[in-house]
Parts: C-alpha cells; sequence; structure tokens
C-alpha cells in the first residue's frame, strides 16, 4: 500500500513529468545563454564548444534535453487543449500521443547525431 | 474464504494504525468490514455513513491509498490480504475514520455554490431544452453527491489550504451554466481568484477518482475559459 496510490494515473504523471521537465530545461537555459554567449566573444571560442559537443556522451546529454523540450512542448499544447478547447475526451490517449511525440523526437535527433 | 487483515488508523491529527481480522464474505464492501469492526470487535470505533447505496455521499475513506465511496467499493475487487483503510485526506480529522467536512463545505459557499433565482415566485416554469450547450454543460455535473473523494485525491487542495477544491468549481460551473441563475457574474469573480479555477494543475486526480464518474478538471477549464472571457469584455 502506498500513501500516493492516488497519483498513479495517467494525467498525474503526465502532469509530473511537465514540471519536471520545465524545471530542468529553466536549469538549462543559463548554460544555453553562456554558449550563445561565447559566440559574442570569438569565434575561436564558440567553435571549442562546438567541438566539445560533438563528443558522443555529449550528444546523448542533447538527446535527453530534446526529450525533454519535446515532452513540455507536447504536455503543454495538451492542457491548453482542454482548457481553450474544451477537449477532454481520451486523456489517456492524448498522454499516450504526447509520450510518443517527445520519445520519437528524441529518436530523431539521435539518429541524425550518429549518422 | 478466510480472513482479511484491516489495518484501521485510529486517533484524530496524532495516532496509529490498528490491525483487525476479519472473515470475508460474499459480495463485501469496505463499508461492510468498517461496520463489522465496530459492531463486533471495537465499538470506539469511528465511522461515519447513511444510505449504503452511493446516493449520499458520507462514507468516504482513503482505502489503499486512494480515495473511495466504502459502500460501493467491493472487497474482492482490491488485491492483497491487507487492507488499509484511512479518513479522507486534506481535511480535519474528527476521530478514527471520520473527516470533518465543514471546510468542504464551506468552499462550496465561497465559490457561491448556491442557486440564486432571478424568476418572481409564482412565475412560469422556465424552459430548458435538454439538447442546448448549456444544459448539456450543467447535465455533465449535475450528478456531483458531495462525497470528497475529489477534495481528497487534489494535490492542489493539499499544497494550497485556501484552494476552492474540484467539487465547489465543479458546483460553480453547473451553475454557471443554469440559464436561470442570476449569479453568475459574483460567481466569476468569486471562483477567478488566486484560489480559484486558475490553481488547477490539471492533474485530474478529481476526474480519476470521482465514484459518480464526473469531470471537475473539465468544469474547471470551464471557469478558466468564462474568467478569461469575460476579462477580455472587461467584466471581470
Amino acid at each position: 500500500m502506498s500513501r500516493t496510490a492516488y497519483r498513479n494515473h495517467p494525467t498525474w504523471w503526465a502532469f509530473a513529468i511537465h514540471r519536471v521537465s520545465g524545471v530542468a530545461l529553466a536549469a538549462f537555459l543559463p548554460a544555453h545563454f553562456w554558449a550563445l554567449g561565447l559566440a559574442l566573444e570569438s569565434e575561436a571560442a564558440f567553435d571549442g564548444l562546438l567541438r566539445w559537443t560533438a563528443h558522443p556522451v555529449l550528444k546523448l546529454v542533447e538527446t535527453g534535453l530534446v526529450v525533454l523540450l519535446a515532452a513540455h512542448l507536447a504536455g503543454g499544447l495538451r492542457v491548453m487543449t482542454i482548457e481553450f478547447f474544451a477537449w477532454n475526451a481520451g486523456q489517456k490517449n492524448a498522454v499516450a500521443l504526447s509520450a510518443f511525440f517527445a520519445l520519437a523526437a528524441g529518436l530523431l535527433f539521435l539518429l541524425n547525431a550518429v549518422a | 474464504m478466510g480472513t482479511i487483515e484491516v489495518r484501521v488508523w485510529r486517533g484524530t491529527a496524532e495516532g496509529s494504525y490498528q490491525s483487525f481480522a476479519v472473515p470475508r464474505r460474499a459480495n463485501q464492501t469496505v463499508l461492510d468490514l468498517v461496520t463489522y469492526i465496530q459492531r463486533t470487535l471495537d465499538p470506539t470505533l469511528a465511522y461515519r455513513f447513511a444510505c449504503r447505496v452511493g446516493m449520499c455521499g458520507s462514507c468516504a475513506m482513503t482505502v489503499n491509498g486512494k480515495p473511495r465511496w466504502t459502500c460501493r467499493t467491493h472487497v474482492a475487487r482490491l488485491d492483497g490480504d491487507v487492507m488499509t483503510i484511512e479518513p479522507l485526506k486534506n481535511l480535519p480529522v474528527v476521530k478514527d475514520l471520520v473527516a470533518d467536512l465543514a471546510p468542504f463545505f464551506d468552499k462550496w459557499a465561497k465559490a457561491e455554490g448556491s442557486f440564486k433565482p432571478t424568476a418572481a415566485p409564482g412565475s412560469d416554469f422556465v424552459v430548458v431544452k435538454p439538447d442546448t450547450a448549456a444544459r448539456v454543460a450543467a447535465d455533465a455535473g449535475i450528478e456531483c453527491i458531495g462525497c470528497a473523494v475529489c477534495y481528497s485525491a487534489c494535490d492542489v487542495a493539499a499544497w494550497n489550504p485556501d484552494y476552492l477544491g474540484p467539487a465547489a468549481l465543479n458546483r460553480a460551473w453547473t451553475l454557471q451554466n443554469d440559464v436561470r441563475d442570476g449569479g453568475k457574474a459574483a460567481r466569476l469573480s468569486a471562483v477567478a481568484g488566486d484560489a480559484g479555477c486558475h490553481a488547477c494543475h490539471t492533474q485530474q486526480s478529481c476526474r480519476a477518482h470521482c465514484p459518480k464518474g464526473l469531470n471537475p478538471s473539465a468544469a474547471i477549464a470551464g471557469l478558466k475559459r468564462a474568467a478569461l472571457g469575460a476579462l477580455l469584455k472587461g467584466e471581470l
């Protein structure tokens, strides 16, 4: 028996993923801006960073970022369809579709990275 | 048929679990287990019920971590030989399995959850066609029995003690769709505050656990839309 058994349903997990991905993306933003800022500093510095990100481990990390971004986007669109278009039917399918979209986006990025 | 070990919350906010061995019976409900304990094993156990047929909304408890209407929850449908029964969450505990529903219903009042008639006494019946959008929207939420299962399942209600909660907001949305009602503007401003419809995170635990199969989350989304519409028109 779990004290949080009431949370174990698709739309609660969708909420959790939306929240966690949002926090993780917000935490990543400073690094993103710092990277872009390097380009203003010098071309060599920015190219150095790009070479560093070509490392396979970094590609995996970037795949994770793509999955987070796609999950946050799909989750946000799902909630907006509920709030603005009263689309409440088939929420289980809508959550599954969001998850599929996020994983497919990550896989596409990864395939593109190794190709 | 053997016995089932029932772990029951004893106490108020502070307390502990007490285990009872209850014989299994055919077609036994969770309410039957609690009644057996109170009548046969320990008459000091406090719990609440009235109709036993899923109409009154007074027997809701937390069963194995999920809020449920105990009179219509069959023991055979729940897994395992150990069951944990606690009072509803997000409400003060009076004693043992009895939660104090006063804060829950106070929030219905705060959400302007009562009908405000516009017609003069003695005037003719208003015709409300069943297939109109407003009637359909009102119908979707009108079967609420006020059991507080949704309120107990709601994380936002746990995190924000002022949050009006799914049931009160569902009631408000039902009335916003009642063409005879005259309290719509006041109701919309009552539910559009910080602790009203906009506080909902659309986790939809209310929909997942409502024993009547209602969707308070959809009602809350309706209120959000109505509030935005009123804001754009300068009415809020």
